[in-house]
């Protein structure tokens, strides 16, 4: 739990490779340390600073800036209980309690497997589907406590068929070598390279 | 400001006001008198508009609207309002939002009573807050690092820290954390805000959020009363001394154009502690017995009176001056005082006593006539828009902290292309369009390549180590901007080299500066980088061999000056070198140290040591006994920064005022008035009854200072810069040779560091413990050479000595080069330099 493994840096450098500055690779390795860990752990943000070339001040306050990039240890799920007028009108309150009682934590606490942390959270714009939720940031629609309690079962059977927290997609984007965006000059020297590059290109995006 | 293209035409409260394109409005109404109260706007930096505070009533033709004046730029017909109702009422809100949170603790605050947050909201807020509910709060003052403590409390997030950081000192480690109500600045965990220049963070806080650990509840401002004055380092920083019940209690910067821009380095802005320290000579001292009584055999050093202590030094050198000739009399140092005190110093010594061995630097920087005989730039000359600089000196970073932040500025910000012709990576290279770094010993070649425009590069691909390829883009990219100013940058690139391959590669640049000239363009210029505060000055004064008052060599000034001085030497005399290796032989009686500590800071410690060793009497001026004065036999107490008065010359040539605002500890007497009292009872009267007196005799004495009277120094606020020279650069006959590198050593480089172990520094209890430990710095590739691991302890061998030491990987050192700092509280590098070779090689066992 500490810095990007061998895997994971290399897929940093591919990361970092479609930039034409480095630093601009920060927060897609944010993601990626998050992806490693479940969370971005201190160490990771220390070895993304070497790798965009940056202070790990710098990643701290970028990362310490947004909510979904955990800077602590979290759950394999995250499971995030809208609490929104909609879905408050429509039962979330008695939601959140029966999940607190079937978890045994409060929001914000993560149960002692370590496998599920509840968080409650403000409108999550699906109030068609009211009371909802997300589970790892997958929507799950007009749950009952009957619901809850399945799926709860499910991720502790790691059957829900949701990812662990930090994964973004189960694709990964790749981008080939010779579309990758090279290195830039330095800052107010010349146009960074991409700008140069497939001159047959019409410009228009085609 | 009349051409039309060149002014834009703007209202302020009702008063036509011409800006200039591109002004801020905030900036444009100040300069016309209308102050629009702010926090986080700093002329210095970039605008954020974080702190709404400067929002006024702003009119660009589309009917007035509230806007933030730091980040509207003037337009023609703009109309700025900032007294209506509507501002009135959006100050008064937004001081209300500010103080939300900020707590009303300013009885026990620092900032209390300089408080821009308490004036403004005094000024512009409203008499009440209706906030009733909890404030936030953060553990009371953390460390960002060992000088600064932050309180997140009182902190009002203008940025101001945050952006001095990242824009102006390059060290982005302090940033803005979380967000919304709960954002705050911090460092990341366990890694302090390790910059030089932190100091600045606390004078630009406009809340008493960051305070600086030696001045926390010292003084309340009220209590403080303040001079402006010339901090005496190379750069001529303008500051602030302030002080309370006759002590010093802080130094602030003071924003002068030409110079410091209102920034100074720790190292300067903490340095009160150590005038202030109570290990301060406060009475002459002479040899005696253990118990006190005087006895010129003595082991101890005892106090005395002035009386005494003036005729054994008097007794002295009219002994050694009869026995021996004047020569058999030396001074080392001086470049420590203001000029008038070197003045007073170097007429005593030339005129009276009639002896040219003096050198005010102790061959660790340059001969006088590469100094006083070229083209100098000045500091803005070096950072106009479009030029270039060439740096062949010691890491600004490490040397000249203000500088380095003016030259940061002016690559970052101004399009000035830098390139590096250096022996090592220094602070500015991730900047530098250009990095040629060349063997130790080895810049002449590069700069003959760089210049000359035909760049041979041989068999192996390269000159002096740098690859032909890129001597050629930096050419190229030179010849490209000739029409900008260029300005070189020199010093002493590495301490374990002698200075004859930099005097080589200034001789090149020389040669090119006069085909420039001949073309009718802007040229180059030169911008010494020496060691040593008022080391300018003392070359000014004439504290070299060779040399007189006012830039002209004794050859030339000898007959001039003798008429008023009465006599002057009849040749020319050593330099620090020649001077020592005199006095090892026997051939000096009095030593006068002015300041100047030979042991501790000469290249060669077994020559000082031999020297001080065989001269018979040894006579020190300074303000601390250091390990050279410890072995004087009479010390004369001086007077320190803010005990003195007079005036200091920077590396421009800029002569400012340095002004005293408390008295000097004991009796400690100033310079000019110790020199000035030996010369009496050696028989001579200079009349000198103050610095004033001593400068008055300057203008008339020092052809080059015949123009720069009192009244021409307070007449600018910058001062007034000396640019007459009678002195000629005299280009070195022959190249110095300098020997092939085997393939199992590695060239040494020896560059200081800003944290040091010197005198003064040391006594600065705050700053003391930061000066790093010594480490052998080898390029990563050259570990398999070596065979060794980063972090290994090896021993390192020269001709001369050897040392045990760390060796850790750092990219900034070419390879086959090692580099280890001059200046470390731990190991002392002269060990390993050999004194009789132009370069020192170094072999490594594990």
């Amino acid at each position: 739990m500490a810095r990007l493994n061998s895997n994971s840096l290399a897929i940093a450098q591919e990361i970092i490779g479609r930039y034409p500055v480095p630093r601009s690779a920060l927060i897609p390795l944010l993601h990626l340390a998050q992806e490693q860990d479940g969370y971005v752990a201190e160490d990771a943000m220390a070895h993304i600073a070497e790798l965009v070339e940056v202070t790990p001040a710098e990643v701290m306050g970028t990362c310490s800036f947004y909510e979904m990039l955990k800077r602590e240890p979290v759950g394999d799920y995250m499971v995030n209980i809208c609490n929104g007028i909609s879905c408050h009108l429509l039962g979330a309150s008695a939601l959140i309690h029966h999940a607190e009682d079937t978890l045994g934590v409060k929001p914000g606490g993560t149960t002692d497997d370590g496998k599920i942390t509840l968080e409650a959270v403000e409108c999550i714009a699906a109030c068609t589907e009211a009371p909802c939720l997300q589970v790892n940031y997958r929507y799950r629609n007009q749950v009952t406590t009957e619901d809850f309690d399945q799926l709860v079962a499910d991720l502790r059977a790691d059957a829900a068929g949701v990812a662990p927290h930090g994964q973004l997609a189960k694709v990964r984007q790749h981008v080939s070598e010779d579309r990758w965006a090279g290195v830039s000059p330095p800052h107010g020297q010349g146009e960074p390279a991409w700008m140069a590059r497939n001159p047959s290109d019409n410009g228009d995006g085609s | 400001m009349s051409d039309r293209e060149t002014v834009v035409n703007i209202t302020v409260n009702g008063q036509p006001v011409e800006a200039q394109p591109g002004e801020w409005v905030i900036a444009a109404a100040e300069r016309a008198g209308v102050y629009i109260p702010h926090f986080c706007y700093h002329p210095r930096m970039s605008s954020v508009g974080m702190c709404r505070m400067c929002i006024v009533d702003i009119d660009a033709g589309r009917g007035p609207a509230l806007q933030p004046s730091c980040m509207v730029e003037v337009s023609e017909g703009m109309v700025v309002d900032t007294t209506s109702e509507q501002t009135r009422k959006a100050q008064d809100g937004v001081l209300e939002f500010l103080l939300l949170n900020h707590p009303l603790d300013c009885p026990v605050c620092d900032k209390g009573g300089e408080c821009p947050l308490q004036d403004q909201t005094m000024a512009y807020g409203p008499g009440e807050s209706r906030f009733i509910e909890e404030k936030r709060h953060f553990e009371k003052p953390i460390p960002v690092n060992s000088l600064v403590y932050l309180d997140r409390e009182r902190c009002i997030l203008c940025d101001r820290c945050t952006r001095f950081a990242d824009e102006v000192a390059g060290d982005p480690l302090i940033t803005f954390q979380d967000r919304g109500d709960q954002t705050q600045v911090n460092t990341f965990p366990d890694l302090p805000f390790s910059s030089y220049f932190s100091g600045n963070t606390v004078q630009i806080c406009p809340v008493g959020a960051l305070t600086a650990v030696p001045y926390r509840f010292k003084a309340r401002p009220w209590d403080l009363t303040e001079v402006e004055s010339t901090y005496p380092n190379p750069m001529g920083d303008r500051v602030v001394v302030q002080a309370s019940r006759d002590q010093v209690l802080r130094y602030q910067g003071v924003d002068s154009d030409a110079v410091n821009w209102g920034w100074l380095t720790d190292k300067d802005r903490f340095s009160f502690e150590a005038t202030a320290s109570e290990l301060r000579l406060g009475s002459p001292l002479i040899r005696g017995t253990p118990l006190g009584r005087p006895d010129p055999g003595g082991s101890e050093l005892v106090e005395t009176s002035w009386r005494q202590a003036l005729t054994l030094a008097a007794d002295a050198i009219r002994g050694a001056v009869e026995d021996k000739g004047p020569q058999s009399v030396a001074v080392l140092g001086g470049a420590r005082l203001t000029n008038e005190d070197q003045y007073a110093w170097a007429r005593l010594v030339k005129g009276v006593i009639g002896t040219d061995n003096v050198d005010a630097q102790l061959d660790d920087g340059l001969p006088a006539d590469v100094v006083l005989g070229l083209p100098r730039a000045t500091i803005n000359r070096s950072c106009t828009p479009g030029g270039t600089v060439i740096l062949m000196a010691p890491d600004p970073k490490e040397e000249q902290g203000t500088l380095y932040l003016r030259l940061r500025h002016a690559v970052v910000n101004d399009g000035v292309q830098l390139i590096e012709l250096t022996p090592r990576a220094t602070g500015l290279s991730h900047l530098a369009a250009h990095r040629l770094h060349h063997r130790p010993a080895e810049a002449a070649a590069v700069a003959a390549a760089l210049v000359g425009g035909d760049i041979d590069a041989g068999p192996d691909g390269e000159i002096g180590g740098v690859p032909g390829d890129a001597l050629a883009a930096a050419a190229a990219a030179l010849a490209d901007r000739a029409d900008k100013p260029i300005t070189v940058i020199v010093g002493r690139p590495s301490l374990a080299e002698t200075d004859g391959p930099t005097v080589d590669a200034v001789a090149e640049l020389a040669r090119f500066a006069k085909l420039l000239a001949a073309g009718g363009r802007p040229g180059i210029a030169f911008l010494p980088a020496l060691h040593r505060g008022n080391v300018l000055g003392a070359l000014d004064m004439g504290l070299a061999p060779g040399l007189l008052p006012g830039r002209v060599s004794l050859d030339d000034g000898g007959s001039a000056l003798a008429q008023l001085w009465g006599a002057v030497p009849a040749a020319p005399g050593a330099d620090a070198r020649g001077i020592l290796k005199a006095a090892a032989n026997g051939h000096i009686d009095v030593l006068v140290l002015l300041g100047a500590d030979p042991l501790g800071d000469f290249p060669d410690q077994d020559l000082a040591n031999a020297a001080l060793e065989a001269v018979g009497t040894i006579i020190a001026s300074d303000l601390f006994l250091n390990p050279s004065s410890a072995r004087a036999h009479i010390v004369f107490p001086a007077a320190g920064f803010g005990e003195r008065q007079g005036t200091h010359t920077n590396m421009e040539g800029r002569v400012t005022r340095e002004r005293q605002i408390v008295t000097s500890p004991g009796t400690a007497r100033a310079d000019w008035a110790i020199a000035t009292e030996l010369a009496r009872m050696l028989g001579a009267d200079f009349g000198f009854g103050s610095p004033e007196d001593v400068w008055e005799e300057i203008t008339r004495v020092a052809p080059s200072h015949r123009d720069v009277s009192q009244e021409a120094i307070d007449a600018a606020a910058d001062g007034a810069v000396v640019a007459d020279s009678s002195i000629a650069f005299s280009p070195p006959e022959g190249p110095t040779s300098v020997p092939h590198v085997d393939a199992y050593s590695l060239r040494l480089v020896s560059t200081r560091r800003m944290y040091d172990r010197g005198t003064l520094f040391q006594h600065v209890p705050s700053l003391a413990k930061l000066a790093p430990n010594a480490v052998l710095a080898l390029n990563p590739y050259d570990f398999d050479r070596v065979g060794v691991d980063s972090g290994t302890e090896v021993q390192v061998i020269s001709n001369v000595g050897e040392l045990d030491m760390p060796v850790v990987a750092d990219p900034g050192v070419p390879r086959g080069t090692a580099a280890f700092g001059y200046n470390h509280p731990d190991l002392d590098v002269r060990a390993l330099i050999d004194n009789d070779s132009v370069v020192t090689d170094l072999r490594i066992q594990t």
